[in-house]
């Protein structure tokens, strides 16, 4: 379902250099499987997610979604392949202030396929058990409760794959715990592939065979020295 | 539904500065329909009103002081007309219809004119368009102290069929100067939307022979309104009045002397535009900075709505809708402003001159002007837009890990 191949971006550095921040010869996930990087701030995971969502472009290798070569398409298509087969879920939810709850999550299904269905907006948070909360606005929910929204938002499209950040980076022991044990249930029901990467020992836990994300990038061959993204 | 949904979100969200430039469009749309509207509908009045005659005959002086006087019944009289005179061109063979009319006396500050009946019961006021008497009145007999009174004076003054009056002398009301002589009202004017709906009529002898009035003009007349039988007259006539007399002025063509007064003015025309819209212009520019003053707070937004799968056209052309969209709230709230201030105007304009000024008179540019102001809204929104279309997904996003 997701195959990467060489995958290489780098970034210029104030000073005018180089820096090569994600350098992934191959890593895969299966349809359905779920799977969690371990990593450490500053590592390059976030750009290796948005890589694979095409929100950055790679310099250059190979991210194949459902069939789909994402690097070889413009940034319009894959726009539209991110809109068609992919949820992201955010560290900090990224939810937008200024709409309900309800339209955030018509939102997220607006620009793929399945088109704005406000029907399957309130059933998505009825399973995400925020049925009452409809008309609620993000500020008015608890971190926990956002972070669901955020959940029923990026299974909205009905995607191939969800990419999570830090998922529960923002929310307490109890909260992490039912949030993770939702996202993997939501995903799991939906049928969805999900990628978490995450620095939480207790998360990564969860996940049979979490690898270090170090261990399949390898900037260290990068040409000159930088930050990561 | 989704750009209608962020379209109503982002007016919302930035409510206040939509509101205030909303305000903004509408009143430079107010002013500029006002200034158009107010200076076609003026002119159009202005020349519709001098249709009835062809020529005024007046005392020697300006043609444009002789036709405001006497067709207009503004200024002052340049001066009389001797019976003399005025019998000449009444029987002149290229004159078809002479009217004289007597100026110089006032009741509460509203002009009165001296006239003969036929003035009413042989010209039309404007083609196809006679004079008449309202129900339960009649024109005044040219041998009594009557009056038939317009239609606006009627209404301002409280006057009905039956109540009586006595005159001022001059044209400006001086409660000193009453004249004895008492006239009663015998027939109100239905409105003609001209000046004669602001104009007192009695029998032209009643000025002449008005008690104080210099017994030696008692057969003068102020001027003569004349209808020629053909065009082609009028230019003989000048001939003999203006270039080869001296006593009198014949104001001939009517319509080309009014035309001249607006092309003098034109420059008031062209101030009142300039300034119309040098408004719309600050507009169009406050539509761009409002919008581009709260980007730097839309960023996030706009980057989470990317990366849920918004192309950068989506976003900038959200951003264009949502300028278009302060024009329209602008442009129709302009119809609003343009509606008040424009029975303002013609009020003021209705009180000094007689001239009838319609809020509802079609032109097109009431359709124009919304719809230029809604190009300039999106016009405005063209540079924020831009800068939506090049915000980076990823640096707005959720700080990286």
């Amino acid at each position: 379902m997701l195959s990467i191949a060489d995958l290489r971006k780098s970034f210029v550095t104030p000073e005018g250099g180089s820096a090569l921040i994600v350098d992934v010869p191959a890593f895969s996930l299966a349809a359905g499987e779920q799977a969690a990087l371990r990593g450490e701030s500053g590592s390059g995971k976030t750009t290796f997610l948005h890589l694979i969502a095409g929100i950055l472009a790679a310099d250059s290798g190979r991210v194949e979604i459902d069939g789909v070569n994402m690097t070889a398409l413009g940034e319009a298509k894959r726009d539209r392949l991110r809109a068609e087969k992919t949820g992201y879920i955010f560290q900090t939810f990224n939810l937008l202030q200024g709409y309900t709850v309800l339209e955030n999550v018509v939102l997220g299904m607006s620009f793929g396929p399945v088109g704005a269905d406000r029907e399957r907006a309130k059933a998505l948070l009825e399973r995400v058990g925020l049925g009452h909360r409809l008309d609620h606005y993000p500020r008015q929910l608890s971190t926990g409760q956002q972070q669901r929204v955020a959940v029923a938002r990026a299974l909205a499209n009905r995607p191939k794959l969800v990419l999570a950040d830090e998922p529960t980076g923002n929310l307490d022991r109890k909260h992490a715990r039912e949030a993770l044990a939702l996202i993997r249930e939501a995903c799991h029901e939906a049928g969805a592939a999900l990628l978490l990467v995450s620095h939480d020992e207790e998360v990564l836990a969860q996940f049979d065979g979490a690898r270090d994300f170090a261990a399949i990038n390898r900037p260290a061959v990068a040409s000159s020295k930088g930050g990561a993204a | 539904m989704t750009l209608p949904l962020i379209l109503y979100r982002s007016l919302r969200q930035h409510a206040l500065s939509t509101l205030v430039t909303a305000a903004s469009i509408a009143l430079a749309c107010g002013l500029l329909l006002t200034v158009w509207m107010v200076k076609v509908q003026t002119q159009q009045a202005f020349v519709e009103t001098t249709t009835a005659f062809d020529a005024v005959l007046g005392a020697r002086g300006s043609k444009l002081q002789l036709v405001l006087n006497a067709i207009f019944n503004l200024e002052a009289s340049p001066g009389n007309v001797s019976n003399a005179d005025y019998q000449a061109i009444k029987h002149h063979p290229a004159v078809k219809t002479a009217i004289p009319i007597a100026v110089g006396d006032n009741y509460f500050g509203w002009r009165i004119v001296g006239t003969i009946p036929e003035l009413f019961t042989g010209v039309e006021y404007a083609k196809g368009k006679p004079y008449a008497v309202e129900p339960g009145g009649r024109l005044f007999d040219p041998e009594k102290h009557e009056a038939v009174v317009g239609a606006f004076v009627a209404q301002r003054l409280a006057l009905k069929v039956g109540d009586t009056f006595k005159p001022y002398h001059g044209l400006t009301f001086n409660p000193n100067e009453q004249h004895p002589d008492v006239y009663t009202i015998v027939g109100i004017l239905a409105p003609t939307n001209t000046p004669a709906d602001r104009v007192l009529w009695i029998p032209i002898e009643g000025v002449q022979t008005m008690t104080g009035h210099d017994p030696a003009a008692a057969t003068d007349v102020s001027a003569v309104l004349i209808q020629l039988r053909a065009p082609t007259a009028g230019m003989m006539l000048d001939i003999r009045y203006n270039r080869q007399g001296n006593r009198l002025t014949l104001a001939y063509p009517v319509g080309t002397i009014i035309a001249d007064l607006f092309n003098k003015i034109g420059w008031l025309d062209q101030v009142l535009a300039l300034v119309a819209y040098l408004v719309a212009l600050v507009a169009g520019a406050s539509v761009l900075a409002s919008i581009y003053a709260s980007m730097d707070a839309r960023k996030r937004d706009i980057a989470i709505l990317r990366s849920l799968g918004a192309r950068r056209r989506t976003v900038f052309g959200a951003i264009i809708a949502e300028a278009a969209v302060i024009g329209v709230l602008g442009g129709v709230a302009g119809l609003a402003v343009y509606a008040a201030l424009f029975s303002g105007v013609a009020g003021v304009i209705r009180a000094q001159t007689g001239v009838v000024l319609d809020v509802a008179h079609w032109h097109p540019v009431l359709v124009l002007c919304p719809l230029g102001m809604i190009a300039l809204g999106a016009l405005g929104g063209v540079v924020p837009a831009l800068k939506a279309y090049r915000t980076p997904v990823a640096e707005n996003l959720t700080p990286s890990s």
